[in-house]
């Protein structure tokens, strides 16, 4: 029997965590937090056919309930790496060992702040998508700041990514989809709301998801501008006013909101700090750390048996950090039964 | 009369380079404005111009500016310059005394070895002798300096040094010839004839032993003669002309010239006396930070000169005026490069340009002018608004629907009879208003505002606002934690100087740590507007490392007055950046929690924490 | 020709292969990011000129892409240069050139140089 450490006790470090505990390796889950699910925690329901996400999310902790060793509230003070495997030091006074190592810290989220002229944190009506998934998961109904229920709001996407100006050329994938599913969700708690999205492209790419667009058009009369928002402007009241060019139609066009939803983007983690980078692994150019060959080896790393998975190689469904995370574990599997030759740097010690 | 036909190449050289002048300074005078060649003309008789005589003596022989940067480099220019005229004036003298009663063509102090190479007895021929060695000796030193400079400018230092045209080289090689040369005739003839002092009586018998000298006397005079009239006759089409050209131009300063919109003589006088000694590349940012090296001052006063200009070039400037505050001789080169930009536009001003730049005046005490940046950093706009608003200020926020401008950026495009347009709507406007004072919080309106503007009301920059404010108790301002880093920007600083404000309004609110860019020495956040053609990534990289040396001794965070700062600062700062307003309404509201989210209910979530 | 009593307006159409793209030639040899632009409109969002003129750099660029040169000639000379657009741009692309070097164009055009 061998044993695997995985860091990030998110979606994919459960799933993988669970596979690798039926095969009946010993799994240990190092979580920084003081809960296990990740980001799966602050979604209410999931595109594109809205399931709830307590389920799965369910699902997910009960598989690791047993067999599966889990310290949460652990942060990584030192890594080191010998011929029989790794050895993690957590808060600089446990020690936990290894035959293979998986990395499974996902993403950060795009600070809404850094985009000064949307008016987060500035204006009062101004929200992120995950304060307002937050909202539904609350069940409470959506608000403005004065307490008002909003007759209008506005989603702008591509807020933090596709950007030169902060730093994150990539497209962050499933805001699209996100926003067309909150603007459903918006639409179904306020019936008489109008709801605009204000868009570059729409990039409906999964299954479903077209016809979650056609539905949200139909059944829904949600609204689809292509104008991309420079600035906001704050009225008196608190209400908002965005001054756009309807690039369709190639005029420009003021409105007032009374709410807008910022889809903020899937960034990679910050440099200072990070586990990737006291690593030593590399990063790719977009930031996310590098795969060594996104078509044959994508959860391989440099250092020979520390494997990595889901959103810590870029942004992701959840079905698709799923499938990664079942497929990590047989690689891994692979890996500790010397099914294949696996190469890579031998021996490292980190130190924090 | 005292005559030798080697003579000839430097008295036909000089007569060459003295006419030329005379025309050449003739026309510019007579070019000028009617107004300036009366300044001229009524100043040259009144005491400015010992005012002008005395920077002359300090800075175009004693090189005193340059002395302050490096005392190398000074000392190797002031050398060259002030040992040269020595040489010329003492040599005068000399001549003078020893034959007082003869004509003295002007050849024969420079010659003086080859015409009295014995020693006669006159008044004072031994301290004449050792002056003039010393002198020569003085301006060796220089020529040698000036060589080694070439190899290894460091120590001087400059740590690049102007690249040179053919021309230039020509003209170089033959002035540093001039005084070896010199060396080489006085010593062979002090070994052939005797006399001399200690430096050409030596050289001369330690030659005298290995070489032929005296079948080489009279060649080594005629190329010395050569290499003096090759000089002067190059000078006026090289570097060098800034020689005699730098006096004109101190003169003219001291009488009243300056730069104005369009190009003048006066402007031709600057052009010509840069003498690219390469001061300026240095400081340039985008050299030193962006890695772009053929657009300094020293190239683009060139370029304008010999008529070469490069509109890529012209445009890749930021005009921060760095180089210009480190320019010995004292040009005005923002001027110079906004006469450029202004004859590159090859367009007919429109009168109907911005024709309704807002739907309604309002009339107020005081006019709030954010400019167009500050829509895009709303924390600063919010944070005037919530400021005039608590200190009861009756005022009118003019540009609040964004659809004006100041006219500084076209300005800065060289459409500058486009941008007067512009500034003459918004002029009425102002008026109109009946608004007494007139508060940015954008350091580029700033500049506009009060230098081009002519509106008789205060026009301040926010952050001097603020600060009245803060004194007459209209706000109250807490201390906050932290310690912090003003940034100047550069169009607040060189040529508007406005500092002790900003440092006082800050300081009463948290700590203020020094940096050594700061003031007059203030570097450029990338983003100005008066660079076109610059990359994202030469902004960037000039951004990250102005962002380096101001944070070099630690700071909590940034303060900046300008909102292109903050956008700059934001993009590469690993501390928050923040206005002075945003400072000053954090600390009016201290006891308040944060004013923006306190109607909304905000609790962190656990999945969010970053660690 | 039979006489229907009305004209047909032929000129609806963008007849790509007819119009010629000196201008966007001339504008990407200056400043090469004008092909990084991707219509998004952020800088029309952004634009000072906009809220009281028709003034669009969006529209611009892909009128010079398609080589549209009467409809630049018409409104190229609004743009005030105050770099708000410069700011917005998503791309990064350096926006105040390419409107100089249009306004360029334009004059050459108009002179006959190009």
């Amino acid at each position: 029997m061998k044993s695997i450490a995985i860091i990030g006790g998110g979606v994919a470090g459960l799933e993988a965590a669970a596979k690798l505990s039926r095969i009946g390796h010993a799994v240990t889950i190092i979580e920084k937090s003081d809960q296990l699910g990740g980001r799966l925690n602050q979604w209410h329901a999931l595109f594109p056919a809205r399931k709830p996400s307590g389920p799965l999310l369910a699902r997910l902790k009960n598989h690791v309930a047993e067999g599966v060793n889990v310290v949460v509230n652990a942060y990584i003070t030192g890594v080191e790496k010998n011929d029989d495997g790794f050895a993690i030091k957590i808060n600089n006074n446990r020690m936990i060992t290894a035959n293979a190592l998986l990395l499974t810290t996902g993403f950060d989220i795009f600070e809404a702040e850094r985009k000064e002229e949307y008016g987060y944190g500035i204006y009062e009506n101004v929200i992120t998508s995950v304060e307002l998934e937050r909202t539904f998961q609350s069940g409470k109904s959506l608000l403005t700041a004065q307490g008002k229920t909003p007759a209008r709001i506005g989603f702008i996407h591509c807020v933090g990514s596709r950007d030169e100006k902060v730093g994150n050329l990539h497209c962050s994938k499933v805001c699209c989809v996100t926003a067309v599913k909150q603007a459903i969700e918006v639409k179904e708690m306020l019936p008489s709301a109008e709801v605009f999205l204000f868009y570059m492209d729409l990039r409906m790419f999964g299954r479903h998801f077209e016809e979650l667009y056609k539905e949200a058009q139909f059944k829904h009369g949600i609204q689809f501008i292509r104008a991309r928002l420079s600035e906001a402007f704050e009225n008196p009241d608190g209400s908002l006013q965005i001054r756009i060019e309807d690039t369709l139609l190639a005029k420009p066009l003021k409105m007032n909101l009374d709410m807008m939803i910022l889809m903020v983007g899937i960034q990679p983690q910050k440099k200072s700090g990070n586990l990737i980078d006291m690593l030593e692994l590399d990063r790719d150019t977009d930031g996310f750390l590098l795969q060594e060959d996104q078509y044959t080896y994508p959860f391989k790393t440099k250092i020979r048996g520390l494997f990595c998975a889901g959103g810590i190689t870029g942004p992701k469904t959840i079905e698709e950090t799923l499938i990664e995370a079942r497929a990590v574990a047989a690689e891994i599997n692979s890996f500790l039964g010397h099914k294949e030759s696996y190469t890579g740097q031998e021996q490292f010690v980190m130190e924090l | 009369m005292k005559f030798d036909l080697f003579v000839l190449p430097f008295t036909l050289g000089l007569i060459f380079l003295l006419g030329y002048l005379t025309v050449k300074y003739a026309v510019w005078y007579f070019k000028l404005e009617k107004t300036d060649r009366s300044k001229v003309r009524k100043g040259f008789f009144s005491v400015r111009i010992f005012s002008a005589i005395k920077e002359i003596f300090l800075e175009s022989l004693l090189h005193r500016r340059i002395f302050l940067k490096n005392r190398l480099l000074g000392f190797m220019h002031m050398s060259l310059a002030f040992g040269w005229f020595m040489l010329i004036a003492v040599g005068n003298l000399e001549s003078r005394i020893y034959q007082p009663a003869e004509i003295n063509p002007l050849y024969v102090p420079i010659f003086f070895k080859f015409f009295h190479a014995n020693p006669d007895a006159f008044p004072l021929h031994s301290v004449f002798s050792f002056v003039m060695d010393l002198l020569l000796l003085f301006v060796l030193a220089g020529v040698i300096l000036a060589l080694a400079k070439r190899l290894y400018s460091k120590a001087y230092g400059m740590k690049r040094t102007t690249r040179l045209m053919t021309g230039d080289r020509f003209a170089l090689a033959s002035l540093w010839l001039i005084f070896p040369l010199r060396l080489l005739a006085e010593s062979f003839t002090s070994a052939v004839y005797g006399g001399g002092d200690f430096l050409t009586a030596s050289v001369g018998s330690l030659l005298g032993n290995i070489l032929p000298v005296s079948s080489l006397y009279y060649p080594a005079w005629w190329a010395y003669s050569l290499s003096l009239g090759v000089f002067f006759t190059a000078l006026p089409f090289s570097r060098y002309m800034h020689i005699p050209t730098e006096v004109v131009l101190i003169f003219s300063r001291h009488l009243g010239l300056a730069e104005a919109s369009k190009r003048t003589s006066f402007t031709d006088i600057e052009i010509n006396s840069c003498s690219r000694c390469g001061i300026c590349l240095d400081t340039c940012q985008l050299s030193f930070a962006g890695g772009v090296h053929n657009i300094q001052s020293a190239y683009q006063l060139k370029a304008i000169r010999y008529k070469q200009i490069e509109p890529k070039e012209s445009f890749n400037c930021m005009m921060c005026g760095r180089c210009e505050n480190v320019c010995p001789v004292g040009i005005d080169i923002s001027s110079i490069r906004m006469i450029t930009r202004n004859e590159l536009n090859g367009r007919a001003p429109d009168p109907t340009f911005q024709q309704q730049p807002v739907a309604q005046v309002h009339h107020a005490e005081a006019i709030y002018f954010a400019g167009c940046m500050t829509h895009q950093t709303p924390a600063i706009k919010k944070a005037m608004q919530s400021i005039f608003t608590a200190a009861g200020i009756n005022y009118w926020f003019m540009d609040e629907m964004g659809g004006l401008c100041c006219g500084r950026p076209m300005m800065l495009a060289g459409h500058r009879e486009q941008a007067e347009i512009m500034i003459e709507k918004n002029r009425r406007i102002i008026f109109e208003s009946g608004a007494k004072t007139l508060i940015t919080s954008c350091p580029i309106c700033y500049k506009v505002f009060a230098k081009e503007y002519n509106l008789n009301i205060r026009i301040m920059h926010h952050t001097q606002y603020l600060l009245e404010l803060a004194n007459a108790r209209l706000i109250r301002l807490e201390p906050l934690a932290g310690n912090a880093v003003y940034h100047d920007p550069c169009e607040l600083s060189r040529d508007i100087r406005i500092y002790e404000e900003p440092r006082k309004l800050i300081s009463k609110m948290v700590k203020l740590i020094p940096g050594d860019y700061e003031k007059d020495n203030t570097l450029c956040c990338g983003n100005s507007l008066a660079n076109f053609s610059a990359a994202n990534e030469i902004r960037l990289s000039v951004a990250r490392d102005a962002f380096e040396k101001l944070t070099a001794q630690g700071a909590q965070y940034l303060v900046t007055s300008c909102p292109m700062c903050k956008k700059a600062f934001e993009k590469v700062a690993d501390v928050p950046v923040k206005d002075i307003a945003e400072l000053v309404s954090r600390s009016m509201h201290k006891d308040q929690p944060h004013t923006i989210t306190a109607n909304r209910k905000k609790e962190p979530s656990a999945a969010l924490v970053i660690h | 020709m039979i006489d229907f009593g009305y004209k047909i307006q032929t000129d609806r159409q963008i007849d790509y292969d007819a119009n010629s793209r000196r201008i966007l030639e001339f504008v990407r040899e200056g400043e090469p990011s004008v092909d990084w632009c991707m219509s998004c409109g952020t800088c029309a969002s952004a634009c000072t000129a906009a809220v009281t003129t028709d003034y669009s750099l969006r529209r611009l660029i892909i009128l010079a892409r398609r080589g549209m040169e009467k409809d630049i000639l018409d409104s190229v000379f609004r743009c005030r240069f105050c770099g708000k657009c410069f700011n917005a741009c998503p791309r990064g692309v350096n926006t105040r050139n390419i409107v100089y070097l249009m306004q360029l164009a334009a004059i050459k055009i108009t002179n006959h140089e190009i």
